[in-house]
Parts: structure tokens; C-alpha cells; sequence
């Protein structure tokens, strides 16, 4: 238990891919932590700072969206937060894990295991069909293949694309593709799905959709972590960080 | 109803990542990402199916030139041996040769009469002194006109022994060879040669018939098969061992009827050549020793000639020759198809470069969804691979085909050795894989976050 001695939360030992809030009395599940999270771009003798130091707690089951002006180090920070980027300091813990001194096929198998991704541009791969996109990760996770078909298969049902599993992206719309890519996120059962401007390339119909879909996942007791512009989709989630200039500058809870 | 179904599908799910982590990833795991990964590799190859080709086409190239040029090569070998291995690889074959002395003679005094060549004891001689000799067939080979009717042409006639045809391997196609009974007679009977038999006896079997030779008329008994593979190779043999236009009289009957010296009119006179045997085969029991052999008759017939007016012929070491010959062929055809491989191989490292910056986006897309780098390096290894074993593949069909066709409309003889096809694929494979590598780990050392932003 590395972060015994400085988890100002006491929880549960990680029960991966329960849904269930079932934490100690005194509060919720911490389901990832950051700990004064630093990070310097160095470009031969120029460096830029562009995070200063954050510290985050995610809950189980958090509904999270993080806002703040663009440059204000929301990228990286997602980045971060995804094991795609190391932190220049700082400890990030996922799970029970510090993923901060990670190598890079761990980073790759934390990414597979633990944490779902959702893009702005869906990013689906085109030569693949629906299902088979849905069951990617499980596919690098080496997850036995009928098994991830089928799981594949139950997602691609519950987005509500029963009529599109052997099409492939380009033969959908923005909309379906978004919840391809949710239901591929989705499919490794992460502690945490990190969504990026979801709605940002979508319809106002479209992206209510997908907003809903969020709502139901929610419900679920999912963790979800959006990055985003707009209001309206942060007024919807329960808990608003707003960052600037590298540094936390609000983390509210809706009423 | 719907919420039902939904729960127990995130029920499977939760029981499903729950096995995840319980299933060892076997052998059976690393297959099915083999083979997905191959999959991933086949459908982008086929997505690009020009542009495939026209890679593949390199390889495609090298592999069928190196079967084709190893099939020709091998051929030209095999009609090489064949016909020395005619001449037969237990025999020595001595020859008279007209001394250079002799055949020069561009100054103003020519010679009016030359003696030269193996004699009766020569041969008597190498009969006593080397151990092993099974037989000596001697012959003696006149430049005559010979005629049937009208039919006339100039060919060799031959006079020899019985043995004459079993020491070259050289078979009878009708009638029969003369008897010993007719060389101790002195009979003016004839065998002829297929080319011979076909020139002057355009229509009718020439057995029973008779050809006129200087005035006398020969029996002819027989017609010998054609020398087949021999009279190809005529020119490399260097001398009148395989001559097409040939025809067999006993021994006996040659030296009555010509004697042993010709005399022929020459714009500076009269030319008289006087030789006792032209040609004698030597058969020994044993294979092993006729290199060895021909250098001692060498020496015992360079004791008894004060001129160098003999030659003598091992076809054991022509044989070996053509080996050796045929593997610096084989070396060169390899030198030229490996390098025409290089350039294939170069082609598939530029296409799979291209082809990795194209993807730069979906190799992001990967690693985010948990890829290690070394399965992005399988995934292009494995495309590298597929063109370059489906160029082999086809390299293949080609390399075996060509040899086919030049054979079929050429008449050259080729030979594809079970080695070749297998040889000229596993090196495309292993060109595939090393031209391969590069192009796999620059994808694979990619930064998932740019290559994400990647448009």
C-alpha cells in the first residue's frame, strides 16, 4: 500500500471494474490521486512550464469536468492523466499504483487495463470494423478472443448499434462513431474513461445523445473525466475543475 | 427489460475482466495475436492493392530471375557432363594432331610429305605398360565422299573396331554393328550415322542397300542413334569426337582400301600426310584412376614423339570442368538475382515507411488503447513480411515457369533444382524482415500524444 501514509481518504482495497460505490463510511473510493503534478517542456535550451504543481483526488464514481481557457495546461494534463505522458514530478496513482516512474510497456498495459479514452475525433481505426474497434483494447490486453467478441458485441448492443456491428466508421455518422468509440472505451471495464471534447465535432442532436449516454454511464457509477469548453456539458457534470496557467483555480461540486 | 439486459451484460463484462487476469497468456493468446495482427497486416496490403503490387514487384523480380537464371545455368551444366560423360568417363581418348610445325608453314619451303601421329606401338606400348586397361579401341578417320544414287556428301569414315560403340555409350537405332568375323575379313560393310542415313536415303531404308566410297561399293548393316545431347555441345568438346557425320567401316577394311597415307593436291603441290591411327579409346576398369592415367600415357607418348603430334582427351576432367564451370555461373546468376532482391527489398522499406507515416494517426490510436511498442513493430514486421512472401510466392511461380517456357520454344535445356525456389524465398522472407525492421521501429518509437495529433 504505497499510498498508505499520505492518502488523506482511507479506501478499500481496488476492486477493478466493480460498479458498486461501496466505500468505508468515511467517504468515497479514491480511484486515482495526483500529487503535486509538475510538468516542463524542454526544447533544446528553451523550457516551458506549463503545469506547476496539481493534486487532484478522483473519486469512484465521479463525474468530472475540467475547463479553463485554452494554454491553461488542460492537454497535458489529460495527457497525464491517460499514462500517454510522464509528469516532469510528481506522483500519479491509478488505482493503487504510481504510474509516474512506470516504463513504457507498463504505461502500455495500464492504458489497456485501466483507463478508457474518448476523443474529440472518435479516432476509430478504418479498417476495422465496429466490433472489432469495440474490442481492441481487450485485443492488446490478450483478453481470449470469443470472449472479447462478445463483449464486443453487448457494447456495440447497449450504444444502441445492433444494425452497424460489421460496418465500418466511414459508413457512419459522427454520432455512431462517438458511441463506437464510448463502447470501445467501455470495453476493458477502465477505472476511469477520459473524454475529450466528446460533443466537440458533433450535432447539437448528436451530442446530446452522447451527453445522455454519459448520464446513464454515471448512473452506473462509472468515473468519467471530461475535458471541455462548453458550459452547458460542465453544468451537467457533478464536479467542475476549472485550471489556469498551470494550477488549479476552482474544484467545485454542483449542488 | 432493457435495463435487465444491460446489467447482465455488464455482469459478463466485470465477470470477463475478473478471467483477464486469471488466464496466463499462453501459446494459445500469442497465436490469436499473431494472427490478428497478420490480419490487420493483410487488410492494409489489400487496401492498397496497386500500390502492393508495385511494391511487391521488386521481390517478385529478383526471386523469379534467380530461379530462372539458376535453372538455365544448371541446364547449360547438366548438357555439358552429358556429353562428356558420352565420351565416357572411363575412357582416354588419344588423337592424332597435326604437328604445329607442320601445319604452319607459311614460308616458302613446304613440306611434300608428313609422317606423324599415334602408331601401332604406341598404342602396344600403353597396352603393356599401364595396368587396368580393359580394351583399346583404335580408330582411324579419312575425309571421304560417300554417295548413294545422286546423294553425295562429305563425311568421316571411320574404321575401327567392334567395341567401337559400347565404348561411347552409343547405340545402334536399327541393324546391327559389324562382327569380328567381318573386321578379320576385311568386308565392305558399313554402319552409318542418323544424320548420314537421313541425307543420303531421304526416302528408303538404307539397310540391305549399298553406298559407293572411292569406287567400292559397302553394305550398309546398320544405322547408330543420334549423339543427341553430344552434338550440342560440339564446339566446347574442340575436336571431331562428337561430328554428326559420321560412318563405320571395320578397321581392316579402311586401311586396305585408303592405306595409311592420303595425298592431296594443294595449291603449292602435292600433299602427302601419312598417319597410322587417328584416334584410340582407352578403357579402364577403373574410374578412379583415369586422371592419373592419361598424365602417364602423356608421359610415354612424349618419350616416343619428338613433336607434340598426339593429344590425349580424359572426359572425367572435362566433366569436372563443366562443374566448375557451372558454379561460377551459378555464382554470378546469384551475384545478379541477390542484388536485384536488394532492390526489392529497398522498395518494401520505402513503401512500409510511407506506409507508417500514413498510419501515424492509427499507431497513436493504438498505443492509447494499450499497444506495446513491440506490437507495433509485429504488426508492420508482419505486413513487411506478407509483400515479401507473397512476392516470393509468385517470384516462385514465375522462376519455375520462364525455365519452362525457354524450354519449351528454345529448346533449352533447363533444370529447376528442388534447392532454387527454396533458396530464392527464404531470401525474400529474410529481405522482408531486414528491410522491414526500420520502418516497424520508427513506428514504434513514435510518441503516442503526437502521433495522436497527427492529421
Amino acid at each position: 500500500m504505497n499510498s498508505a501514509g499520505t492518502a488523506p481518504v482511507q479506501h478499500g482495497p481496488a476492486v477493478i471494474g466493480s460498479p458498486s460505490i461501496s466505500g468505508p463510511s468515511l467517504g468515497r473510493n479514491i480511484v486515482a490521486r495526483l500529487e503535486d503534478i509538475k510538468k516542463t517542456y524542454y526544447m533544446g535550451a528553451l523550457s516551458e512550464q506549463v503545469l506547476h504543481g496539481i493534486s487532484i483526488n478522483f473519486y469512484r464514481g465521479d463525474y468530472i469536468s475540467i475547463m479553463g481557457p485554452s494554454g491553461c495546461g488542460k492537454s497535458t494534463l489529460m495527457n497525464i492523466l491517460g499514462c500517454l505522458d510522464q509528469p516532469t514530478s510528481g506522483k500519479y496513482f491509478l488505482g493503487e499504483e504510481d504510474t509516474s516512474k512506470m516504463a513504457d510497456d507498463e504505461l502500455s498495459t495500464i492504458r489497456g487495463a485501466r483507463l478508457g479514452f474518448i476523443f474529440q475525433s472518435y479516432n476509430l481505426i478504418q479498417q476495422l470494423t465496429v466490433v472489432e474497434n469495440i474490442e481492441l483494447p481487450l485485443f492488446y490486453q490478450g483478453h481470449p478472443e470469443e470472449e472479447s467478441r462478445q463483449i464486443a458485441i453487448d457494447l456495440a448492443r447497449r450504444v444502441g448499434l445492433d444494425t452497424r456491428m460489421d460496418h465500418r466508421p466511414f459508413e457512419l455518422s459522427g454520432g455512431q462513431q462517438q458511441r463506437v468509440a464510448i463502447a470501445r472505451a467501455l470495453s476493458n471495464d477502465p477505472l476511469i474513461i477520459l473524454a475529450d471534447e466528446p460533443t466537440g465535432n458533433l450535432d447539437s442532436r448528436s451530442g446530446a445523445e452522447i451527453l445522455e449516454l454519459f448520464d446513464e454511464l454515471h448512473q452506473q457509477g462509472k468515473t468519467l473525466i471530461m475535458v471541455t469548453h462548453s458550459d452547458e456539458l460542465a453544468e451537467r457534470s457533478e464536479r467542475q475543475i476549472r485550471l489556469r496557467d498551470g494550477l488549479v483555480e476552482s474544484d467545485e461540486r454542483s449542488p | 427489460m432493457n435495463e435487465a439486459l444491460r446489467k447482465s451484460g455488464i455482469l459478463k463484462i466485470a465477470e470477463a475482466v475478473k478471467q483477464r487476469f486469471a488466464i496466463p497468456r499462453g501459446m494459445a493468446a500469442n497465436w490469436t495475436r499473431l494472427k490478428k495482427t497478420a490480419a490487420v497486416g493483410l487488410k492494409s496490403i489489400y487496401a492498397h492493392g496497386l500500390r502492393s503490387l508495385l511494391t511487391v514487384l521488386g521481390i517478385v523480380i529478383g526471386v523469379a530471375a534467380v530461379i530462372s537464371m539458376l535453372a538455365v545455368s544448371e541446364g547449360r551444366s547438366f548438357e555439358a557432363q552429358q556429353q562428356f560423360r558420352a565420351l565416357g568417363s572411363n575412357n582416354i581418348i588419344v588423337k592424332s594432331v597435326k604437328p604445329v610445325e607442320v601445319q604452319g608453314g607459311g614460308g616458302g619451303f613446304r613440306p611434300q610429305a608428313v609422317v606423324y601421329g599415334l602408331t601401332y606401338e604406341d598404342i602396344a606400348t600403353i597396352e603393356m605398360t599401364i595396368p587396368g586397361i580393359t580394351n583399346v579401341i583404335p580408330s582411324r578417320i579419312v575425309k571421304k565422299n560417300v554417295r548413294y544414287l545422286d546423294n553425295t556428301m562429305s563425311t568421316d569414315v571411320v574404321g575401327t573396331t567392334v567395341d567401337y560403340p559400347i565404348s561411347r555409350n552409343y547405340n545402334l537405332r536399327e541393324g546391327r554393328f559389324f562382327t569380328q568375323d567381318e573386321v578379320d575379313g576385311q568386308r565392305n560393310v558399313v554402319v552409318l550415322s542418323q544424320e548420314v542415313a537421313t541425307a543420303l536415303f531421304p526416302l528408303t531404308n538404307p539397310i540391305g542397300d549399298s553406298i559407293r566410297i572411292d569406287g567400292y561399293y559397302y553394305n550398309v548393316i546398320g544405322i547408330m542413334e543420334s549423339e543427341g545431347f553430344s552434338n550440342l555441345g560440339r564446339s566446347q568438346a574442340g575436336s571431331s569426337n562428337a561430328a554428326p557425320t559420321r560412318i563405320f567401316i571395320p578397321m581392316s577394311a579402311a586401311r586396305y582400301r585408303f592405306g595409311e597415307t592420303l595425298v592431296r593436291q594443294t595449291s603449292g603441290g602435292i600433299e602427302s600426310e601419312t598417319v597410322q591411327l587417328h584416334e584410340a579409346i582407352i578403357q579402364l576398369e577403373d574410374q578412379d584412376s583415369v586422371e592419373e592415367v592419361g598424365q602417364i600415357i602423356e608421359q610415354i607418348l612424349a618419350r616416343r614423339h619428338r613433336k607434340v603430334d598426339y593429344a590425349v582427351e580424359v572426359p572425367l576432367a572435362l566433366i569436372r570442368q563443366a562443374e566448375q564451370s557451372a558454379l561460377r555461373d551459378q555464382l554470378q546468376a546469384a551475384a545478379i538475382a541477390g542484388i536485384s532482391l536488394l532492390v526489392g527489398g529497398i522498395g518494401i522499406m520505402n513503401i512500409m515507411l510511407a506506409s507508417v507515416t500514413e498510419r501515424t494517426r492509427e499507431i497513436g490510436i493504438r498505443r492509447a488503447l494499450g499497444a506495446k511498442k513491440k506490437d507495433i513493430v509485429m504488426q508492420f514486421l508482419i505486413e513487411a513480411v506478407i509483400l515479401s512472401g507473397v512476392g516470393g510466392l509468385i517470384g516462385v511461380i514465375l522462376g519455375i515457369t520462364v525455365p519452362l517456357l525457354l524450354s519449351l520454344f528454345w529448346g533449352m535445356t533447363t533444370i529447376v533444382t528442388f534447392g532454387a525456389p527454396l533458396l530464392a524465398f527464404s531470401i525474400s522472407a529474410v529481405i522482408g524482415v531486414a528491410f522491414g525492421i526500420y520502418p516497424s521501429m520508427r513506428a514504434a518509437d513514435m510518441d503516442p500524444v503526437e502521433a495522436l495529433r497527427h492529421e
